[in-house]
């Protein structure tokens, strides 16, 4: 019965951070921090993976489509769905999940074993809402606009491969990418990124909340973090995709 | 002043502390001492409330905290300063940053004034040159000095402090002590010192508190301690050969 512990647990905290904070003043000082150190800070990760995993779909669907029947656009068209739909937010929020995730949650969890958390509770601060919430509000606001920033670069990364090698050219791909475009698609992406980013940054904070005892028990809350949040993402990935998509 | 009345408290059926009483008096610096294991820090942990209590009372000034709803706890703790083991300092902020904290976030003074009260504070504990440095850059002296720092900036009633000279060389024990000490009685706060440093006993135990398996087995000044008779007391405080030579010659010059 731990998992139910676990839940009502989360739960809990989860009533405690999102109450009034103590000075909004406070509240509005760390928001700005926390957006540039969980998402201004992302941003080279981002870029990286993105362009990168854009160039080699790019490569991949076109060598493993190589069929006269199908349209010269189609290997454009879908590395963008494939963007769109599941790499920009989906794979891009798991691999958040382990920089972000694990960065809260080391941070929060060293605070509580250093007795910080305890000399935020005793001074008479609401130590879980003025941690905690700042963390998620910038994160959930932020990771629309990375996940709009992957795609873009994703994208970008396809079109590097048409201008600097024989796989494609760019006359196809950039048709490709505009083909048969959904903007709803976009929209699907960003209602998943909300959920994602509360779910990266909630479950890693409830993790470090809870840390006790040492440098080992901060260790093992930063891997739970990642590991429970990447796969509640995947299992909301999958509820939201059937109610949105199907 | 704080009053505890018939304090008990068990975990799994296991009672730590056992029907103890005791007077903290402002003005004074109040020890609360025992070996490990013997129940002294949930007996402070009780009183600052971070533990319920089963049964007993806990008067902040004739407030009796354990009927408190978890609203007027938080209330009552902004009169409450508090001086970790490890400082607590947030790592995040300068020793100037950490001062500010509580006043701005429950001071209803202007920028100017929080600023002064922060300066004052880092100055009363003569850490004026190392405002703008961050925790990790000062040492394990100036922390604690940081953090008595912070733990008065609100003008608390009431100032607990847990080993505060745990990993401290005994000069700079004695420079914490002393500050302590002048803090208590230069602000007129009710300070309670968790410790099992035998120094702090002699140099400021204005009123001891000798907890053994839980309960209160003694009660006195630093001066009455050498008359004392209890035995588990004896074995505690003089446990060194030094403190056993000290005491035979105070025996033997009464």
């Amino acid at each position: 019965m731990q998992w139910l512990k676990t839940i009502g647990q989360y739960f809990i905290l989860i009533k405690t951070v999102f109450t009034k904070p103590d000075r909004w003043k406070m509240f509005f000082r760390q928001l700005p921090k926390e957006m540039e150190n969980l998402g201004v800070n992302s941003l080279g990760i981002v870029i990286i993976i993105s362009i990168f995993i854009g160039a080699i779909m790019t490569i991949q669907t076109k060598l493993n489509t190589e069929n006269p029947l199908l349209p010269r656009y189609s290997t454009g068209l879908v590395t963008r769905d494939t963007l769109l739909l599941e790499f920009s937010s989906t794979i891009m929020c798991l691999i958040l999940a382990g920089k972000v995730g694990s960065n809260i949650a080391s941070e929060i969890g060293t605070m509580r074993i250093t007795e910080q958390i305890d000399a935020l509770e005793i001074m008479g601060v609401n130590s879980a809402n003025y941690l905690i919430l700042p963390k998620i509000v910038a994160f959930v606001l932020l990771m629309p606009f990375l996940v709009i920033f992957s795609m873009g670069v994703g994208l970008l990364g396809g079109y590097m491969v048409a201008e600097f090698s024989d796989v494609i050219t760019v006359t196809d791909y950039v048709y490709g990418i505009q083909y048969a475009f959904i903007p709803y698609y976009v929209t699907y992406a960003i209602v998943k990124s909300l959920v994602f980013a509360f779910i990266i940054t909630s479950v890693a904070a409830f993790y470090g909340y809870y840390a006790y005892g040492g440098a080992l028990e901060v260790g093992k809350a930063s891997t739970k973090a990642v590991v429970n949040s990447s796969v509640l993402i995947l299992l909301f990935n999958l509820i939201l995709t059937n109610l949105m998509l199907v | 002043m704080i009053e505890v009345r018939n304090l008990s408290k068990s975990f799994d059926n296991k009672q730590v502390l056992k029907d103890i009483s005791a007077v903290f008096e402002n003005g004074k610096t109040n020890l609360i001492i025992g070996r490990s294991g013997s129940g002294k820090t949930v007996l402070m942990k009780s009183i600052i409330g971070l533990h319920r209590v089963d049964a007993g009372e806990i008067l902040y000034d004739g407030r009796d905290l354990t009927k408190m709803r978890f609203r007027d706890i938080k209330e009552l703790r902004k009169e409450v300063g508090m001086l970790f083991q490890g400082s607590a300092l947030f790592d995040s902020l300068t020793v100037f940053e950490n001062v500010m904290f509580p006043l701005e976030m429950f001071s209803s003074m202007t920028k100017k004034e929080m600023v002064e009260r922060a300066e004052f504070c880092i100055n009363r504990v003569n850490l004026t040159e190392a405002k703008d440095k961050y925790p990790s850059e000062i040492s394990g002296g100036m922390q604690k000095r940081a953090a008595i720092a912070r733990s008065i900036a609100l003008n608390p009633k009431y100032l607990f402090c847990d080993e505060p000279n745990s990993g401290l060389d005994p000069q700079t024990s004695l420079v914490i002590d002393q500050l302590i000490k002048e803090i208590t009685q230069e602000f007129d706060i009710t300070t309670i010192i968790n410790t099992h440093d035998m120094n702090s006993v002699m140099g400021i135990g204005d009123n001891i508190i000798f907890i053994h398996e839980g309960q209160k087995e003694w009660q006195g000044s630093k001066d009455e301690i050498f008359d004392c008779q209890n035995q588990n007391l004896n074995d505690f405080v003089f446990a060194s050969d030094l403190y056993k030579k000290i005491k035979k010659a105070h025996n033997n010059n009464p």
